[in-house]
């Protein structure tokens, strides 16, 4: 049986598609079967970012609407055979998108791979609840600052109202993923806090993801940052919360700015 | 009663016909000692009479006109209204007293029960054992409510009791809003956005910078909001 995680942040360009694109083929490499998709109806982002663009034929809303069948939307990737899209439409919009039909995608990618991982828009309205909704893990991507950090509340908030796991009373495993972590603005006391960010959110640290150019580089060429340059700063950030996420106890290590010194600080885990 | 209803246009008088319930007070001799007994009725619970139509038996006694205005006029002063009179002779009232009524039939009331001491509601209490997130309201006018965690920004928790944060106050807290003034709000942080008790509300931008993140309580001082610290 899978487990359907859904990438959300509320707020919007902190790094949702980089990040579902990057611990996606992360899994991918290390053996586990994943299908991303991508909920940004009508602004889809996912495709591009791995390099598919030009493959796609039917989509989401076409498998929906009963126009398509799940098979002949999903997309292979070229460069792991593990890795499957299915992507959005650029044409229709949200409303397109129903809670059934949502559920029985949802059902039948659930038997037949291991990681079923949700991009969802930015907001909390109807494409970000579908994108949730099914979901049993979540990852919530924070950029350090105010403005994120409310707004990941506000998701969190959610995740636990309005998804099927709690409305059946059962929770919803959350992660937080900080992105474009800026060391440099970090060192001089400009961004928030970790700390800061941990106490606000209450919810477990999966990694911290340093702001890089690698990260734009890899999304030009359709490649996710992990497949692109695994040996950047973000790569190796993305590589060990993937780690994380299958259980494995990685030590937390926060991004600083001198490349090839890295802090070891003991496994930071909020409560 | 007869209700009338006059029309606009054609000014029919319209008489109709309704029954109503009333209470029947039958004084008996001495007539003294049966208004002791109400007045020790009235200590027990002042307001059992009031609004309640009362009729008044005089079948039992045998009263003269005046002493009919006199017991009536007894009884006003007691605050008790008196709709009507029956059981004597149409002769014995005038214009000033309240009309005859005739036909009346025995019914039902409902057990009359001296009305109960006026008890303060139930005071019950909400315990919240997360954090409070953004977004979320949390209405608990029944009593305290406790939160085992922070009230984010953007969150609001309002109670008719008191509230208490184990955590950071972030959000809006309104505590004492059924007139509770006596409500407190205490949290181990204090960086909220509003603060507000029974109605007297304070925020953010007056909240001392002395106070800011630490433990703090919220108490109104008669009409004044005090934000002392915890310790």
């Amino acid at each position: 049986m899978a487990k359907v995680l859904v990438v959300t942040s509320g707020k919007g360009g902190v790094g949702k598609t980089t990040s579902t694109a990057a611990i996606g083929a992360a899994l991918a490499q290390a053996g586990q079967k994943v299908v991303v998709v991508d909920f940004d109806v009508g602004l889809r982002n996912l495709d591009l970012v791995l390099g598919a663009e030009r493959r796609v034929v039917f989509d989401l809303i076409n498998v929906v609407q009963g126009i398509a069948k799940l098979p002949q939307a999903l997309i292979r990737d070229k460069r792991l055979e593990n890795l499957w899209l299915l992507p959005a439409s650029q044409t229709k919009d949200k409303d397109a998108l129903t809670e059934e039909g949502v559920g029985r995608i949802i059902d039948e990618l659930r038997g037949s791979c291991d990681w079923v991982l949700c991009d969802s828009p930015a907001g909390i309205e109807r494409g970000a609840m579908l994108a949730m909704r099914y979901a049993d893990e979540a990852i919530i991507v924070t950029n350090p600052e105010v403005s994120s950090v409310r707004d990941s509340d506000r998701i969190i908030g959610m995740l636990d109202s309005k998804t099927v796991r709690a409305e059946k009373g059962e929770r919803v495993e959350k992660h937080v993923l900080i992105a474009r972590y800026d060391a440099a603005r970090a060192a001089r006391g400009e961004m928030i806090t970790i700390d800061d960010i941990l106490e606000i959110l209450a919810t477990p640290l999966l990694g911290i993801i340093p702001e890089s150019q690698d990260v734009l580089r890899a999304s030009n060429v359709g490649s996710p940052v992990t497949l692109n340059s695994p040996s950047s700063a973000p790569a190796r950030a993305y590589a060990d919360a993937t780690k994380r996420l299958l259980g494995e106890t990685v030590p937390m290590m926060v991004p600083t700015e001198r490349k090839g010194l890295m802090n070891l600080l003991r496994g930071r885990r909020a409560a | 009663m007869e209700p009338s209803v006059v029309e606009p246009t054609r000014q029919i008088l319209r008489m109709r016909g309704r029954s109503y319930v009333a209470f029947v007070f039958a004084p008996v001799v001495p007539i003294v000692g049966w208004l002791e007994e109400i007045d020790a009725t009235l200590a027990r619970s002042p307001n059992f009479f009031v609004g309640k139509p009362v009729v008044l038996d005089l079948s039992a006694v045998d009263l003269s006109q005046s002493a009919i205005t006199h017991l009536v006029k007894s009884i006003e002063q007691r605050n008790i209204r008196v709709l009507g009179v029956e059981g004597v002779d149409a002769s014995h009232l005038d214009a000033s007293l309240p009309p005859l009524l005739t036909g009346g039939r025995p019914c039902t009331l409902q057990p009359a029960q001296p009305e109960k001491r006026e008890t303060k509601p139930q005071m019950t209490s909400l315990l919240l054992d997360s954090p409070v997130r953004s977004g979320q309201s949390i209405i608990f006018t029944d009593g305290d409510v406790t939160v085992l965690g922070s009230v984010s920004s953007g969150a609001e928790i309002v109670a008719g009791g008191s509230i208490h944060v184990y955590g950071t106050l972030r959000g809006r807290a309104m505590a004492g809003v059924n007139g509770n003034s006596n409500a407190r709000i205490y949290c181990q942080r204090i960086e909220a956005e509003l603060i507000a008790i029974d109605g007297y509300y304070q925020t953010a931008e007056e909240l001392d910078a002395s106070l800011r993140s630490k433990p703090a309580q919220a108490w109104l001082d008669g009409k004044i909001m005090r934000i002392t610290p915890l310790n």
